[in-house]
């Protein structure tokens, strides 16, 4: 594996030709692979109850943004309106609230959205193995969930209260999905939070882990940057452009077989050029509200839509650039083990 | 005069044996584009990727009536999976030609010969044609002969690597002691490396990766063809091995024959 020096060198390198000839190898190696296709998915909110405190977050317990949950009649409408624009690639999410959305919740949302897609995604809080073989049962074909940081210490600083303060647990959580059944796996940092080329290491050296112990599982990350939230002084590290065009590159060139993700929340000009280097699934007229499709408006800032493009319009841009929209990647078959 | 008689799987009969994969091009008129001008008579689709009710393009629409169309099972990682996708195929697009991919293993995407088997046996008594993915080993060609494959698919090499036929000594087993077509499908990167595999006598070769990703796909598939035409011919004229053609005196035996 790569080493953390070569990371860290490569991260402060300067020399645009190096850049350049390693983004043609990662696109030549993306193409291969992959192929000339973009999959496309959208994300619901179902939620934004979250019982831990993260001091970056403006999910956090402690912040007072207005509390949102949809029963599961406007979780139908949602993914109505989402499910006519053509997208079948689902990714449902909710704040970390077991309370508020218990597993119960999260089985009624995915049989819902049997009926609407081909692929249904969860980004929710870590769970137990059994809860997600029994959301596997249900229809869940992935799962997201990302470490933040890899490093202890500051994993342990930023994330004040709530069950997400078990650094260990939570990395285990790709683990126990994988052991349910669950076909893929999301991973990733938030980036800003640490320094950059540690993380990196670390993300590298789980999923080396995962890909060695739970070699049928397909694995994809991203790399979302942190939006800092007004009114917080703490010390975080910025993430430019050309960091996140070397994220995805170095993922690229060590792990050819793995999906690389690009939400709305990175603009559409960044968003257009990392197709050609190793970009495979990208979000499209997301609305990252709570009941946000059926209101028709964005309110919460973290999760922030930069790129606001039409499916149709980003369609448009991918075949002019010589990709085929994938919309559908998967057709639900019957989870239940034999 | 050519002599060279279509190749047959299932009854049907198959005059181009440049079988085409659909997963990994650009575009799909693009690739309906390969599809007719070239005269392809198989292609092979990704039931994953199958959508009837797209509001985008469904991708079978893409491909003319008269071809062989072959849902492969994308995806599958046991061979359960694999006869679920074979079943769902033919309940939702009336397809009975099935090409078994079972991977359990998404780095280098080898197929499970033994799961791959178990799905072969299961699907055959189903009545489907069965085509398995397979890593090119005897024992597993010999089991999913008997389980009811209609034709064997080992892999030249690594799937979208290009590196040809990096598993030829086996794949020339299995073409002498298999008695069923054997297709060489992944890992063709060039139509010479598709000549070749046709030269020492597979019944047909298919590729994606090599087709789709070049500048001009139409053109690529047109000499896929071409060169797997050439081998097929130059097979049936069982051409002698160079090397094999002169030889100018008989140093070991000769003695026998001296007065």
């Amino acid at each position: 594996m790569i080493t953390k020096k070569e990371i860290s060198d490569f991260l402060a390198d300067r020399d645009p030709a190096l850049l350049e000839k390693l983004a043609a190898r990662a696109g030549r190696i993306t193409a291969a692979q992959f192929g000339k296709v973009i999959s496309l998915y959208a994300p619901i909110y179902l939620s934004n109850y979250c019982e831990n405190n993260c001091v970056y977050c403006g999910f956090r317990s402690s912040c007072g943004l207005k509390r949102k949950k949809l029963t599961p009649k406007q979780i139908e409408s949602e993914m109505k309106i989402v499910a006519g624009s053509g997208i079948r690639n689902i990714l449902l999410l909710t704040g970390e609230s077991r309370k508020m959305s218990p597993v119960s919740y999260l089985m009624d949302a995915v049989k819902i959205a049997g009926k609407y897609f081909s692929s249904i995604s969860l980004e929710v809080y870590p769970l137990d193995t059994d809860e997600y073989l029994e959301l596997y049962k249900a229809g869940v074909d992935g799962v997201t969930v990302y470490q933040e940081t890899y490093d202890r210490n500051r994993y342990d600083e930023l994330h004040l209260s709530g069950k997400k303060k078990d650094y260990d647990y939570r990395y285990k959580t790709p683990e126990r999905v994988a052991l349910s059944g669950i076909r893929m796996i999301s991973m990733g940092i938030l980036t800003g939070l640490s320094k950059l080329g540690d993380d990196l290491y670390d993300l590298f050296d789980h999923l080396n882990f995962m890909e060695r112990n739970y070699p049928g599982v397909e694995y994809s990350v991203s790399f979302p940057r942190l939006i800092i939230e007004p009114g917080d002084e703490t010390d975080y590290h910025k993430i430019t452009d050309m960091d996140l065009v070397k994220c995805i590159i170095l993922t690229r060139l060590n792990f050819p077989r793995v999906g690389i993700n690009l939400s709305t929340r990175e603009d559409a000009s960044l968003r257009d050029h990392a197709l050609h280097f190793g970009i495979t699934r990208i979000s499209a007229a997301s609305n990252t509200s709570v009941g946000g499709y059926v209101e028709g408006v964005q309110e919460d800032p973290q999760f922030r839509v930069k790129d606001l493009r039409s499916l149709k319009e980003i369609e448009k841009v991918l075949r002019a650039k010589g990709f085929d929209p994938v919309y559908t990647d998967w057709r639900r078959i019957d989870n239940t083990p034999i | 005069m050519q002599n060279n008689p279509p190749l047959e799987i299932a009854g049907k009969k198959i005059k181009n044996r440049f079988f085409l994969g659909t997963g990994k091009f650009g575009s799909k008129s693009e690739m309906m584009k390969c599809i007719s001008e070239s005269e392809i008579d198989v292609v092979t689709v990704a039931m994953r990727r199958v959508d009837a009710d797209a509001e985008s393009e469904n991708i079978l629409e893409f491909i003319p009536d008269d071809v062989i169309l072959m849902v492969n099972t994308s995806g599958a990682r046991n061979a359960e999976e694999a006869i679920r996708i074979a079943r769902l195929a033919r309940e939702a697009a009336g397809v009975d030609w099935i090409k078994i991919e079972v991977i359990n293993d998404s780095k280098y995407l080898l197929p499970d010969n033994r799961e791959t088997a178990e799905a072969v046996r299961v699907l055959a008594a189903e009545g489907f044609v069965v085509l398995p993915y397979m890593t090119p080993d005897l024992y597993a060609a010999r089991e999913m002969e008997e389980a009811g494959a209609a034709a064997l698919m080992p892999l030249g090499s690594l799937i979208g690597s290009g590196e040809g036929l990096q598993a030829k000594k086996f794949i020339e087993i299995l073409i002498k002691e298999s008695s069923l077509p054997i297709v060489v499908d992944a890992g063709i990167g060039r139509p010479s490396q598709a000549a070749e595999a046709m030269e020492m006598g597979a019944s047909a070769v298919l590729a994606n990766t090599a087709v789709a990703l070049a500048d001009d796909p139409g053109n690529a598939t047109m000499a896929f063809s071409l060169a797997v035409k050439a081998g097929r011919l130059a097979w049936l004229g069982n051409m002698a091995e160079p090397g094999n053609i002169a030889s100018a005196s008989s140093p070991l035996t000769g003695f026998l024959f001296e007065e």
